[in-house]
């Protein structure tokens, strides 16, 4: 035992990291740990970190707890507790120590890294593998949840009754296994001297919600009235179908596992048709492979959404790992010039309006929806309260046979969007049609009807009242961040750290990426100074964006760079600092 | 069950085809258009979905529901359509190239997959729409300006991929045998699951050859198997113009379709509770 003894001090967020082989059950342990903070009333976020070997590399639960809601991760941790530190020199890097923090490893398991070591944090030695070998059929994984329970505080009860529920399945001795693993860590934990208490959290009325961004993507689209999804596997938005399969099916859609890519958003298309709302989840190599269809789908007015969970690229690039660089291919990606619609949830929360707004505005407008998730919020799991139902009134607009006599599909009206006729429908019949055609769908290559499509088409997108859902503007300011989709939650925090010192900063965030709202937008920046523009891109993919569609007359910076290597809070607010000291 | 009666005419749209005059298509839309009118089912509950190419035009000339897609994947509109709508009467259409190169993958795993649905594919053992290129049919030593003194590949042949892919019914019929194709395509429509038949239609603009094939195609002298062994080596050993039905599986059909209307979403959502 070599920590320092100190006096608890009540913190508002904690960070910790539990490491081990990929088996050892750090995942568990640490998805045990949240759920019981949940209960306990805490929020907090979880982040798995893999490596890329399927079975037996490293794996580590990353896990930050605070008493309110938090969207993204520490960059330091208060705790890290190694279940063994093989594979180590391949993560430890990328779980740094607080100063102060605490270390807790086997001494059977070997020295730690030598970063650590040179580190300015204490390394507790515990017998872990020693401590489960004292209870029949213990395990480590469970000794160090019973650890950090200690060390944070998190009352017994409400870990208690997750271990119970969790372990319940492979009967009571496995429980009673778990929670005897618990009070020995709990137990070895109280010999430390010392603790990182949280700041109690304020009672919630409404029950918590434990959900991940690629939940609830699926979930929203199911609120959206989602009823088939085709689905072909790609990191990391595998999670989104997998949600979706057995969902689907309890309550009477379908999800079809396709060949390729190609094929799922064809059977998805081929769905829409038939009349049924539809999506499929992909990452970057598989958007690349539907955009012919997309375009397809822009031409015949099809709708569907594609959820692109992005992750880094080019090429297969980092397919565990976060990127915000799929905008370019979302926004431009389509030959010729095709209208339509690209999303982007601003967290893990907000996953589920977004699936369901994009449900909405697909199914309204008739168009393709591109909604650009990414790996940082999908493969997140957090604690939020209950959100809110929204009720969007989604209806197609269907055709009536008694209106109209002779049946015409591509109909230029007023707002752009034509009665749709369903296959089944008598008098509706039409072929829908990639190629340029006429208002009754029959193939044309006319410049006549090539301009009055295109022009519908446009209009029917650049016309739609997309209400106050564009993005969000908070704070006050001449100073503002400006950034879009998963880095939102980071920038806030940075913004209201930066509050909390006096330095008032505009956070404005974008949701709706295409159509670009430039008139909100130029609302919302109405009176900056200055903009720094924050993102995940290598090239800055965001801020061309931007620049492409309206004029920037404020002292520019940017914080952008290539994943994995996250954006976070800490290095938003010193941004702001030092631009703000000059 | 009373089934209205019918007429071939009631079946064709308005539209001209833009195929050149005495291609073999023209007799396939009139087998399609014959094969529904027997089969009774009003033009609305089909739906006619094609890819890219000659043959591809073809919903446009149905009075019946159509899509017209990208190049080579036909098959996977179809697959999504009629499991989201099982009440449909749902074909796939495509040509050579279309169904065999581009749509390749696809053909494989529609014929796996089983879904309940027809497929026919019009051969002409050459890309007309492009003007003239070799197909995934074509001879391997067809001369054209894209690959001067032949591919020098062998020819894919469809039927044996789709009996040793998992298709519950094959059959190939000459286009110009408007009986037979008609026939035919009734009972492809009829048998569950996937049901492929490749039909010979000559392109007589890039390949005035094939005006021969009137003359080379006979009727296969025995019935169809349900045995796939047998149906193999019939296949296998045949001169590629032995027509007729030659397989009919008994495999179920894929099991999967979408409800009209779906169930409350609010019990999933408990799943998050803690």
């Amino acid at each position: 035992m070599n920590a320092s003894s100190s006096p608890p001090t009540v913190a508002r967020s904690v960070s910790f990291a539990i490491v081990g082989t990929g088996g050892a059950g750090a995942v568990t342990a640490g998805s045990l740990l949240l759920e019981a903070a949940g209960k306990a009333g805490w929020y907090g976020v979880m982040n798995r970190s893999v490596g890329p070997q399927i079975r037996g590399g490293e794996a580590a639960a990353l896990v930050r707890l605070s008493p309110r809601p938090v969207s993204c991760m520490s960059k330091r941790f208060d705790i890290l507790v190694a279940i063994d530190w093989k594979n180590a020199d391949r993560f430890i890097h990328a779980m740094p120590v607080a100063g102060g923090g605490l270390v807790i490893c086997d001494p059977a398991a070997g020295e730690p890294p030598r970063e650590l070591r040179e580190a300015d944090c204490a390394i507790v030695e515990v017998p872990l593998g020693e401590l489960a070998k004292s209870i029949e059929g213990g395990r480590e994984n469970m000794i160090a949840a019973g650890l950090v329970a200690e060390l944070l505080g998190l009352p017994d009860d409400e870990l208690g009754e997750v271990v119970a529920r969790r372990l319940g399945r492979k009967g009571a001795s496995a429980v009673e296994t778990g929670l005897a693993c618990i009070a020995a860590g709990r137990a070895a934990a109280q010999g430390f001297g010392r603790s990182l208490p949280l700041e109690p959290a304020a009672p919630s009325g409404a029950r918590r919600w434990l959900i991940t961004g690629n939940e609830a993507i699926g979930l929203g689209a199911l609120r959206g009235g989602l009823q088939f999804a085709a689905a072909y596997p790609i990191t990391p938005a595998t999670d989104v179908l997998e949600y979706l399969a057995p969902a689907l099916a309890k309550i009477g859609g379908a999800l079809v596992q396709a060949e390729d890519e190609l094929a799922s958003i064809n059977m998805i298309i081929g769905a829409s048709f038939g009349g049924r709302p539809s999506l499929t989840a992909t990452s970057g190599p598989g958007l690349s492979l539907m955009m012919e269809s997309l375009g397809l789908a822009a031409a015949s007015e099809t709708p569907i959404v594609v959820i692109d969970v992005m992750r880094a690229g080019p090429s297969t690039g980092i397919a565990t790992k976060s990127e915000q660089s799929d905008l370019n291919i979302a926004v431009y990606g389509f030959h010729g010039d095709a209208p339509h619609v690209v999303l982007a949830p601003l967290g893990v929360a907000d996953c589920l309006f977004t699936g369901q707004w994009a449900m909405h505005v697909a199914e309204t407008l008739q168009t393709p929806v591109i909604v650009l998730s990414d790996q940082s919020i999908g493969q997140s799991r957090v604690l939020i309260d209950r959100p809110a139902d929204v009720a969007f009134l989604t209806r197609r607009k269907a055709y009536e046979p008694a209106v109209q006599s002779e049946y015409r599909r591509y109909a230029v009206t007023a707002d752009g969007v034509s009665p749709m006729a369903l296959p089944g429908q008598p008098g509706g019949q039409y072929t829908a049609d990639g190629l340029t055609h006429t208002e009754r769908g029959a193939p044309s290559s006319s410049r006549h009807d090539q301009k009055a499509q295109m022009d519908k088409r446009l209009h029917k997108i650049e016309s739609f009242d997309y209400g106050d859902h564009w993005g969000i503007d908070e704070g006050q300011g001449d100073m503002v961040i400006l950034t879009w989709g998963s880095l939102t939650g980071a920038a806030r925090e940075a913004q209201e750290a930066l509050a909390g010192e006096g330095i008032g900063v505009r956070l404005v965030s974008l949701r709706q990426i295409l159509p670009f709202p430039h008139a909100r937008l130029a609302e919302a920046l109405e009176g900056a100074r200055r903009v720094l523009f924050v993102e995940q891109s290598h090239s800055g993919q965001f801020q061309r964006h931007v620049r492409a569609h309206m004029e920037l007359p404020f002292e520019i910076r940017s914080l952008n760079r290539e994943g994995p290597d996250l954006i976070g809070p800490d290095e938003i607010a010193s941004e702001i600092r030092d631009w703000n000291s000059k | 069950m009373n089934i209205p009666n019918r007429k071939a005419s009631d079946f064709k749209s308005d539209i001209d085809p833009i195929w050149c005059p005495g291609c073999g298509d023209y007799h396939v839309l009139l087998s399609l258009t014959k094969a529904l009118a027997q089969l009774g089912r009003a033009p609305e509950d089909v739906a006619v979905v094609s890819g890219i190419g000659c043959s591809s035009r073809i919903p446009a000339y149905t009075s019946c529901y159509g899509f017209h897609g990208v190049h080579g994947r036909a098959l996977a509109v179809a697959a999504g359509l009629k499991v989201a709508r099982p009440d449909l009467t749902v074909l796939a259409m495509s040509g050579d190239g279309d169904g065999f190169s581009i749509g390749g993958n696809h053909f494989l795993h529609a014929c796996r997959r089983n879904v309940d649905m027809t497929y026919i594919v019009m051969d002409n053992r050459v890309y007309g729409m492009t003007k003239g290129q070799p197909s995934p049919t074509t001879e391997p030593d067809w001369d054209s300006a894209l690959s001067p003194g032949g591919t020098g590949l062998s020819p894919f042949h469809p039927l044996v991929i789709a009996l040793a892919s998992g298709a519950n019914f094959v059959a190939r019929e000459f286009s110009g045998n408007i009986k037979a194709c008609t026939a035919t395509i009734v009972e492809a429509i009829r048998h569950p699951g996937f049901s492929f038949v490749e039909i010979l239609s000559p392109c007589v603009t890039f390949r005035p050859d094939e005006r021969e094939w009137k003359t080379q195609v006979h009727k296969a002298v025995v019935e169809a198997t349900d045995d796939p062994a047998r149906a193999a080596r019939r296949i296998m050993t045949d001169d590629g113009f032995n027509t007729g039905i030659l397989y009919r599986g008994r495999r179920e059909p894929y099991f999967a379709s979408v409800a009209e209307r779906l169930d409350d979403v609010a019990p999933l959502e408990r799943a998050f509770e803690i």
